[in-house]
């Protein structure tokens, strides 16, 4: 997906605007939250397991070089095969040789985050391929052609009119006159298109959750199976992730789930949950001929080290874009990424650029809601501080923000002169406001007086009562 | 000033010294009644947080000198309002850390420096107030409050101790108000679509006052809910525990 960041402030003002996104929104905001509150409350250890989820993947980071290399050893010893990617041309490349080398028409997909960064289904189809979504979610998108508005479930902004008609536009092979009106109804005709799409495919491509470098094994979690059929049908499956999500052991690897699907969708345990070492061996029933570890780095590196580092530790639960405020309010397709909410706040400029993005680090109440339910803690509010911080410091902050902010700034530290002007400024507000107790507008406060009334002062400042009572100053 | 009493320094705060100078008289009272002695330094303005909420790291230093160097001396710091506070506890030192001095004494401060209601229930174990209010309340827990220094139950519990006083619990009290200090100028809409949620929380409570800590967010509320044209009061919850509020308008109502 392009990046459409810059945009924020014309996405968001259409989103607010967007009947049925708000709708969708809604159930958003009280779903996922809610169920999260109770699969933690029914765990008494899951305050003491996010300590450790935490402190494995500090460790992992700490020690990245050591496990990645591990990782690869392993998958090589058990029969698969490990690419680098540098960057998003990289693997897509990787990507597309791997499905040339076997002549592969069909590719099923799994959900990957990866995938999405790569574009790669963009990309395949350049190249005369047929990728197809194999996720629920993610197929209704790449029907629609959209990107996916929040990481766990993409189609999340989408009412059940707009399936059934994405729906009707492309099966069209079906009976015009056939019943949609159930979700059960647009469920099964998913199915029975996808399960063709299965049989035919020559290639699979999977996300990957989890790294486990002890083993060499990726992790995959879902809730529909569909990973599982992307992955052991196709004679080939590649695993498309990206650095920093080595594990050094099963054990770690199985605490960290136990956080994961708590934190996402408030499950105790996603349906699925699948272990792929090395594609078929001897004595396997089934299994892909090949399989392949694409390793994404496209920018991650260089956060190691730097103020963003510890959003390396970030596992993709979505609590914290579950959890916001802004996202509740306007979606995740007005952040113009395919990482939406606090955590794409702090990933996508990091990936991506400053300047492409510079309203999303801003684009924050800093309610602190996204830390708090963070499984790994990630400091949220704290990086998308530094992104401020480095905007204010190079960047670009519009005029009147700085100029406001220095010169208020300027007063704040001569107490005199500005407590001088604010008697002055509070006595006339006072007069003027005391009837209502409130202004409908005030020159220079537009962007609040448009909805909401200005609270009228009480006239006198604190200070002026204060030395007028004689109070203590010293 | 006797020996006895603590030393409390008033960290005012810059939107009630401008806009609503009775919160810091209720919070003179209610920490006088408890037995400190309350002094003012004139040489303070603001705390820094918008500043330092907008990367500009350098005026944010310079403020945080200025309020270390007036409020170091006292036993105790005080401030009416959570954002306030946990900028002084929680980041100061984050201000300082190419600068070891001044790093310790900003540690130092932020040990004695504490919010009003924690201050009063936490500190000086205030369990009775001398005030009356016939009315149904709900609380908004301000966001930095409540998760950078932990204020839930202090106002509650100070709550209970005002005869006449009803809390209803508002479903999304935890819920940001959509204020987010420079946010609501800078995403206005999307500022005021949170703040409704959170109007329409409070209205469905029933309750005919909504309290908080934060005159900030109190601001925002109050600033909506006439708009809207909601009868519901909004008040700083120091104006109530003091017994003010026979004298004093509601947040952006006129009146009294």
């Amino acid at each position: 997906m392009e990046l459409n960041a810059h945009n924020f402030k014309e996405n968001a003002a259409k989103a607010l605007e967007d009947k049925d996104l708000q709708e969708s929104l809604a159930k958003l905001g009280t779903g996922f939250p809610l169920k999260r509150l109770a699969a933690a409350a029914r765990l008494p250890e899951f305050e003491a397991l996010r300590d450790q989820a935490r402190d494995i993947k500090d460790h992992s980071l700490r020690h990245l070089d050591f496990y990645l290399e591990k990782f690869e050893s392993r998958v090589v010893e058990s029969g698969g095969c490990v690419h680098w990617a540098r960057d998003i041309n990289d693997g897509r490349e990787i990507v597309y040789d791997i499905c040339k080398s076997v002549g592969a028409k069909t590719v099923t997909k799994g959900k990957s985050m990866i995938g999405e960064e790569m574009a790669i289904n963009e990309y395949l189809e350049e190249k005369g391929l047929i990728p197809i979504e194999t996720d629920l979610g993610e197929y209704i998108i790449q029907l629609r052609h959209e990107p996916p508005s929040h990481i766990i479930a993409p189609a999340i902004h989408l009412r059940k009119s707009h399936v059934e008609e994405a729906f009707r536009e492309t099966h069209t092979d079906l009976p015009v006159d056939r019943n949609l009106d159930a979700p059960e109804d647009l469920l099964k005709e998913a199915r029975a298109m996808l399960r063709k799409r299965f049989i035919d495919a020559d290639v699979g491509i999977t996300g990957a959750n989890f790294m486990v470098a002890e083993t060499g094994s990726t992790v995959i979690v879902t809730n529909e199976g569909n990973g599982d059929l992307t992955q052991t049908l196709p004679r080939v499956h590649i695993v498309l992730c990206s650095i920093e999500k080595v594990v050094p052991t099963l054990e770690d690897c199985t605490t960290l789930l136990r956080v994961l699907a708590r934190s996402a969708t408030g499950q105790e345990q996603s349906v699925y949950t699948t272990f792929s070492t090395g594609g078929r061996h001897e004595d396997d029933p089934d299994g892909p001929d090949q399989f392949h570890v694409v390793i994404l780095d496209n920018g991650r590196s260089r956060m190691l080290g730097h103020e963003t580092h510890d959003m390396l530790r970030c596992i993709r639960c979505s609590a914290c874009i579950n959890h916001c405020p802004v996202y509740q309010s306007v979606g995740g397709h007005a952040y113009g990424s395919i990482y939406p909410g606090p955590m794409g706040s702090v990933l996508t400029p990091a990936l991506y650029g400053l300047d492409q993005s510079c309203d999303l680090p801003n684009a924050s109440t800093m309610c602190g809601k996204c830390e708090e339910v963070c499984p790994v803690r990630i400091p949220l509010p704290k990086m998308l501080r530094s992104w401020r911080q480095k905007q204010w410091e190079d960047g670009p902050v519009p005029l009147m923000q700085r100029f406001g902010m220095s010169a208020w700034a300027f007063w704040a530290v001569r107490p005199k002169g500005y407590h001088f002007f604010a008697k002055i400024k509070m006595r006339i507000m006072g007069l003027l406001g005391r009837k209502n107790g409130h202004f409908k507008s005030l020159p220079l406060t537009k962007a609040w007086t448009k909805s909401r009334d200005f609270p009228a002062p009480e006239g006198k400042t604190f200070q002026q009562l204060w030395s007028e009572k004689g109070g203590r100053r010293s | 000033m006797s020996g006895k009493e603590k030393n409390v320094g008033l960290f005012v705060t810059c939107l009630v010294d401008l806009f609503r100078p009775s919160v810091a008289f209720a919070a003179v009272k209610l920490m006088s009644e408890a037995g400190c002695s309350i002094c003012v330094p004139e040489r303070q303005t603001c705390c820094g947080q918008p500043a330092f909420n907008s990367g500009d790291m350098d005026d944010s230093r310079a403020m945080a000198k200025m309020v270390i160097e007036e409020f170091e001396h006292f036993d105790y710091v005080v401030a009416p309002s959570g954002s306030c506070a946990a900028m002084i506890v929680k980041h100061y030192a984050e201000l300082f850390e190419d600068d070891p001095d001044w790093q310790k004494r900003a540690i130092d401060l932020s040990h004695k420096t504490y919010e009003l209601l924690t201050f009063l229930s936490d500190i000086l174990g205030v369990k009775k107030v001398d005030a009356v209010l016939n009315s149904k309340v709900t609380y908004h827990d301000s966001c930095s409050g409540l998760r950078e220094l932990g204020i839930k139950s202090q106002p509650r519990n100070l709550l209970h101790a005002v005869e006449g006083v009803e809390i209803v619990e508002g479903e999304k009290a935890e819920r940001c108000c959509g204020f987010g200090g420079t946010f609501c100028l800078k995403y206005s809409d999307i500022s005021t679509r949170i703040t409704d949620d959170k109007c329409d929380d409070i209205v469905k409570t029933g309750a005919d006052l909504v309290l908080g800590g934060d005159l900030g967010c109190l601001m925002n509320i109050a600033g909506r809910m006439t708009r809207r044209g909601e009868t519901v009061e909004v008040r700083h919850i120091a104006e109530v525990l003091a017994g003010m509020t026979d004298d004093l308008a509601p947040i952006s109502q006129g009146g009294k």
